[in-house]
């Protein structure tokens, strides 16, 4: 797992959803752990879109339940 | 009332030009501050507008929330939170002092998020489909302030947000009263949220010839009721009062600020934006107010006048008050410091109200200098005027011929 995506994921999620960078892990559920709504994920992923130059289509998006799912998308996606 | 219900205010909250706090802004209108002062905005300049001048808050409301909370929220409803909290926790109340579904919020707005709804509008012209926000429909619907307030507080018995230009405020404040009246609720809390200091309102109000280009002289521009009067000062702002059925705020011991004895309610029928210059409509809500609450013309000391400072409204609302009332109340307009706050100023103008009962004291209205001839009621200029008020009335008028008087007495 490429640590540069998940800590440049780890930004986007706390300054769209203010979690602390730091409690962005792998294991952690964005709904369920770190408690972000689906408006939320849109304004995530289109970050993401941008930082890391994927596209992250609303049924893949669907798919990524965890920072670790959403870090493997965007690097096998790059 | 037959129905021995009584209505009760147990907290107050605003955020204003003249203070981030309800007593930092009465500290201020007692002092003769004005708000008003010059717009730095680029749009000014950019759309070279003739009106250079507004009553901007002092405490920017991103300064009091947490950065992620306030980024989800347009200003609008920024206010309306601050605003909130504040009366929600003046009034001593927690999460358990009342049951949700006896709990009603209701704050009304003008505008609503018209800054929110311009800035998307941007991002969607210059960057497309993906840079707007998936918030813009909650950032910008008119019921987000009251949404939002309710939310938070679990709020089930109802939350409203009535829409009625510069009325809006003082109809939330109405409304209120007439849900703790009918049983609906026992705990209301009720005002009004604008903040739409942005080019599109501004031009707009600009091209119907309504507010003040007093550019050079900001802090002098808004004199409600002075022959010099030249139009409005938009504002920003909110605030926010928590009522209760009596019985219920004294059973938990709450201090009580004054009683909201009776509403009134009406509409002009006469033009979209201009009021009956013969009051007609604005007499029967004051009339309407006073009956409600059970109370003789007679014993009303003081209005605090909508008033904005234009050359038509200004003198059309003394005819209201001579017809309903008579001669004899006192009256102020505190528009003249806190310049127009559009949704928010009815509510915090009864705010003002009720805090002229506690005191027993009349602020001034400021830039009174010459009062208008047309005008034969006793208008407060200068400084304070103390005078013991057993009841007092609040106006709040709005385009559309929207009319609210709102009638408070004594805790």
């Amino acid at each position: 797992m490429s640590d540069n995506v998940l800590s440049g994921l780890a930004e986007i999620v706390e300054e769209v959803a203010g979690v602390a960078a730091d409690d962005v892990t792998a294991e952690k559920s964005f709904v369920d752990d770190l408690d972000i709504d689906s408006l939320s994920m849109v304004e995530i992923a289109v970050q993401a879109e941008d930082k890391f130059g994927v596209k992250i289509p609303d049924d893949e998006l669907a798919n990524l339940k965890t920072v670790g799912d959403a870090v493997n998308y965007i690097t096998s996606n790059k | 009332m037959s129905s021995g219900i009584e209505v009760v205010i147990t907290g107050l909250g605003a955020t204003t030009p003249l203070g981030g706090d309800v007593t930092s802004t009465w500290d201020a209108l007692l002092a003769g501050k004005s708000g008003v002062g010059p717009m730095t905005h680029e749009w000014v300049a950019k759309y070279d507008l003739p009106v250079k001048i507004a009553s901007e808050l002092v405490v920017d409301p991103t300064e009091v929330l947490p950065r992620v909370e306030a980024r989800r929220l347009d200003r609008s409803e920024q206010v309306a939170i601050v605003a909130s909290r504040q009366a929600w926790s003046d009034a001593g109340h927690n999460d358990d002092t009342v049951d949700k579904q006896r709990l009603a919020v209701i704050i009304g707005t003008g505008i609503g998020g018209a800054i929110t709804l311009l800035t998307q509008d941007d991002l969607l012209e210059q960057h497309g489909l993906r840079k707007v926000s998936p918030l813009t429909v909650p950032m910008l619907m008119p019921n987000g302030p009251a949404a939002h307030v309710g939310l938070e507080l679990k709020a089930q018995a109802g939350v409203h947000a009535p829409v009625s230009a510069c009325a809006s405020g003082a109809e939330a404040i109405a409304w209120a009263y007439r849900m703790i009246m009918s049983g609906e609720a026992d705990v209301v809390v009720a005002g009004g949220a604008e903040a739409c200091i942005t080019a599109i309102p501004v031009a707009g109000f600009s091209q119907a010839r309504t507010m003040s280009t007093r550019n050079d002289e900001p802090e002098k521009a808004s004199r409600p009721f002075d022959t010099a009067r030249d139009g409005f000062v938009l504002g920003e702002g909110a605030g926010v009062m928590v009522l209760e059925r009596r019985e219920f705020a004294e059973a938990r011991g709450a201090k009580i600020y004054g009683r909201l004895a009776g509403i009134g309610t009406s509409a002009d029928g006469y033009h979209i934006t201009a009021p009956d210059p013969e009051g007609v409509g604005q007499s029967r809500a004051i009339a309407a107010a006073l009956r409600s609450g059970g109370i003789d013309p007679s014993d009303v000391g003081h209005v605090n006048c909508h008033a904005t400072s234009t050359p038509v409204g200004d003198v059309a609302e003394t005819v209201a008050i001579r017809k309903a009332i008579g001669d004899h109340p006192v009256l102020t307009a505190p528009k003249g410091s806190l310049g127009h706050l559009l949704g928010a100023a009815g509510a915090v103008e009864a705010i003002i109200t009720v805090l002229s009962i506690r005191d027993g004291i009349v602020p001034q209205t400021l830039n009174l200098e010459n009062l208008d001839p047309a005008v034969t009621l006793d208008v407060v200029a200068g400084e304070p005027r103390k005078i013991k008020l057993d009841a007092a009335v609040n106006d709040s008028f709005g385009f559309g011929g929207h009319n609210v008087a709102l009638a408070f007495t004594p805790a």
